[in-house]
């Protein structure tokens, strides 16, 4: 402890030196968090993906439909618990660009399927009264400021409304669903009967997206997964089911993997800071030889003399780190760019800790070789420079 | 002339003196160089993206679709629009038969060889007249497919990225088995990633009826867009939106393109800002390790601005040697880095090759310098004034 304010006044020697090397070293982690937060928007969708719940989509392609009809006998399968049905509805509010992603669903069973998505119940109660309701996700709503009780104009793409212009479908908003940070609040869910309705006399009437199954015994999903698909075998509308986190894990695969190009990037990111420190540290021990050389004269060991130099580097090193990680948990937090393409975006704690350890270990690392040549350092040879 | 005489000698002392300091001039090179290469490297994905899209759009087609859809997936055409649709004016016709192709979109869940997981591999069912309308498609290998039959081709792109798409290979779908008989090349665009096949074996797999998603045409010249596009938009009969084709990819590859393009930004200038702090103390350091040297040569009668001027062009030296072995190593390692990702408007896959364009390599380059200017401007200020009396005596 009483070495403390020795490795202080060491690093305040040099103010702009210390100063830039901290500079440096917080950029890297505020940068570190930034690259960690994207690898888990992107990958988000598995990682954050519950086990438990199993994911039905049309064998050929997850955009081709299933049959309305299968619910009951999906039902009706041992060991399945619950089951919903949802669409990708693919509608265009005002600009393409504001991404704005719709899914029609049977709101009860769809809300107990994803209990993460908090609704109210009087608002839920509105919304099993009205056909033509729709609830927004927290994000969602305050992006475009829409109130509960505003109506919301919907561009169809390929599915047609009855009446009006035939393309925009109007939908009262009725709800709007919070949830915790790992949930996405960018969805819109509207009603699937309000769809069905709108498909009547059409190849679409009995037509869904994809079911989403939960099992009475979760160890049991893989064996569960394949009765299903055996049961509409050599149908019309043949499928294929897995847990939700293999589902994501395969959609996150066709996107490309991010992961990776994020991992190398924060590789070549880690490389340039340790090179950065441990030549600032190298420095500091060069042009402090002959103090060095004193200190041990009057009695300091080589261990005490290692200990202070790889203190100072894992000092300066761990306070930039955090203050980088603390920048980059306030930007999650408080600058978060959710949309469309990146529904969750926060500092999960996991890599804040992983950060953590990697600003210390990029002290220790830094500090290795300028703290052992400190140690090794004769007192004559020491003293004789200069 | 003499300021400039003097900055140059200067330079070249502190340019020779870069040996003795290597250590502390390798962190400027090698941070710098980091942020060339993750910079270079991130937005050749975005420009490959681009290429692959952008190239697939020639002026002289047109794609119509219902209006209202985003994409061909949302699009929706009946027979009898089809019908009227090709008998617009402005359309190139071989003999009497106008050359346009009308066409269904789907995917297939097919296999990508890197992962062997499922991916959405784009099969576009094709008119007779395909090969006229896409003239810059080749079959290079096999042979076309015979109409009426369950025959397909693939893209050269989508036979390498993804499983059990060779010549002679059978593709099997649900119900449906598909024969590869051939390989086509449209010269790296989009169009590889897709599989064809005849529109009307498509619309019986899929039950379609007579219904399709789109009609590209070949018009009579890129002029005749205009006319197309006013004649068929204002019949009453069809309720339909015109597309010039190179606009409509260029409409789809932009979201991925931001996307990629404002990563790459920001995580460049990140970077870019920890490397200047880097470099910063380089060029820190070889002034305070220059500071009696310096002073020297002050008191010899050299005037401030030459010392700062070497400064800076040290620093600058540094940045290029890292911004071409960054540059470098980007090209080498990436260029034409054969991947693939999902297109979110038609949410099927797009291969594409990373492209590291010359301007690309530029813009490193000039990234490079600026770095290295930034860093060096207060060390050289500082260098500048350093007084000579007290720079003398210190050390």
């Amino acid at each position: 402890m009483k070495y403390l304010f020795l490795i202080g006044r060491n690093l305040l020697r040099r103010k702009t030196r210390t100063f830039l090397t901290f500079a440096a070293i917080m950029v890297t982690f505020l940068l570190f968090g930034i690259l960690m937060m994207l690898r888990l928007a992107f990958a988000g969708g598995v990682e954050l993906a519950n086990v438990s719940r199993l994911m039905m989509t049309n064998k050929v392609s997850m955009i081709q439909p299933l049959l309305l009809s299968y619910n009951d006998r999906i039902k009706a399968t041992p060991g399945v618990a619950s089951s919903t049905y949802s669409s990708w509805f693919g509608g265009i509010y005002k600009d393409p660009k504001n991404g704005v992603f719709e899914f029609a669903v049977e709101p009860d069973s769809y809300l107990k399927m994803y209990p993460e998505f908090q609704l109210p119940p009087e608002q839920l109660k509105a919304w099993l009264a009205d056909k033509q309701g729709a609830i927004a996700g927290e994000d969602l709503a305050k992006k475009f400021n829409w109130k509960i009780g505003d109506t919301i104009p919907i561009m169809g793409t390929f599915n047609r409304p009855r009446g009006g212009d035939n393309q925009t479908w109007q939908f009262h908003l009725v709800g709007i669903y919070t949830g915790d940070k790992k949930t996405d609040k960018t969805q819109f869910l509207l009603r699937h009967d309000y769809l069905t309705d709108n498909r009547r006399g059409t190849q679409e009437e009995g037509i869904t997206g994809w079911y989403l199954i939960t099992v009475t015994d979760p160890s049991r999903s893989a064996d569960i997964a394949k009765a299903l698909d055996r049961e509409f075998e050599n149908s019309d509308f043949e499928t294929t089911t897995a847990t939700e986190k293999a589902a994501m894990q395969s959609f996150a695969n066709q996107v490309g993997n991010i992961g990776a190009i994020v991992t190398r990037i924060t590789a070549v990111v880690l490389f340039i800071i340790l090179l950065i420190a441990a030549s600032q540290m190298g420095l500091a021990v060069r042009e402090r030889t002959n103090e060095i050389g004193a200190m041990k004269a009057m009695g300091f060991t080589d261990g005490l003399i290692l200990t202070l130099t790889m203190a100072e580097s894992v000092v300066l090193a761990a306070l930039a780190g955090f203050m980088g990680l603390a920048l980059a948990w306030a930007f999650g937090t408080f600058a978060a760019p959710t949309g469309a393409f990146l529904p969750v975006f926060f500092f999960a704690p996991r890599d804040i800790a992983i950060g953590a350890a990697l600003a210390v270990l990029l002290g220790i690392v830094a500090g290795a070789m300028p703290a052992s040549a400190a140690m090794r350092l004769k007192i004559t040879d020491a003293l004789r420079k200069v | 002339m003499r300021a400039i005489k003097q900055a140059i000698t200067v330079t070249l002392i502190s340019l020779y003196t870069i040996p003795q300091r290597l250590s502390s001039a390798a962190v400027a090179i090698v941070g710098i160089m980091g942020v060339v290469v993750v910079f270079i490297a991130v937005l050749s994905i975005g420009e490959g993206f681009k290429a692959a899209m952008t190239n697939a759009g020639k002026t002289d087609r047109a794609i119509v679709m219902r209006s209202g859809a985003d994409s061909e997936m949302s699009s929706g055409l009946s027979g009898a629009s089809v019908d009227i649709i090709k008998q617009a004016p402005g359309i190139k016709h071989d003999g009497l038969v106008p050359v346009g192709s009308a066409e269904m979109f789907v995917v297939l869940n097919v296999n990508r060889r890197s992962t062997d997981t499922p991916a959405n591999v784009p099969l576009r069912g094709v008119d007779t007249t395909a090969l006229a309308v896409r003239y810059d498609a080749k079959v290079t290998q096999g042979r076309m497919f015979t109409f009426g039959t369950n025959e397909v081709v693939v893209g050269r792109q989508a036979s390498g990225q993804f499983t059990g798409l060779n010549v002679g290979d059978t593709l099997k779908t649900g119900k449906a088995s598909w024969n590869v008989v051939g390989m086509f090349e449209t010269g790296g665009t989009v169009a590889e990633t897709e599989i064809w096949c005849d529109v009307r074996v498509l619309q019986g797999v899929y039950q379609r009826g007579n219904s399709y998603q789109s009609v590209l045409v070949h018009l009579e010249s890129p002029a005749a867009f205009d006319t197309f596009k006013d004649k068929l938009g204002a019949d009453p009969r069809v309720d339909v939106q015109i597309k010039r084709e190179s606009d409509y990819y260029a409409e789809q590859s932009t979201g991925v393109t931001n996307l990629i393009e404002g990563v790459g930004y920001v995580v460049a200038a990140l970077m870019g800002i920890g490397a200047i702090f880097g470099a910063w103390l380089t060029m820190y350091s070889a002034v305070v390790t220059r500071t009696r040297e310096i002073a020297t040569l002050r008191a010899l009668g050299f005037g401030s601005m030459p010392v700062l001027i070497s400064v800076v062009g040290e620093s600058l030296f540094l940045a290029l040697v890292g911004g071409v072995i960054g540059a470098t190593l980007a090209y080498v390692g990436f260029n034409g880095y054969q991947a693939s990702t999902m297109n979110w408007q038609t949410f099927s896959q797009v291969a594409f090759g990373f492209a590291v364009t010359p301007k690309l390599l530029m813009t490193g380059l000039f990234y490079a310098l600026a770095m290295g200017l930034l860093a060096s401007l207060i060390p050289a200020i500082r260098a500048a004034n350093l007084p000579i009396s007290k720079a003398l005596r210190e050390l």
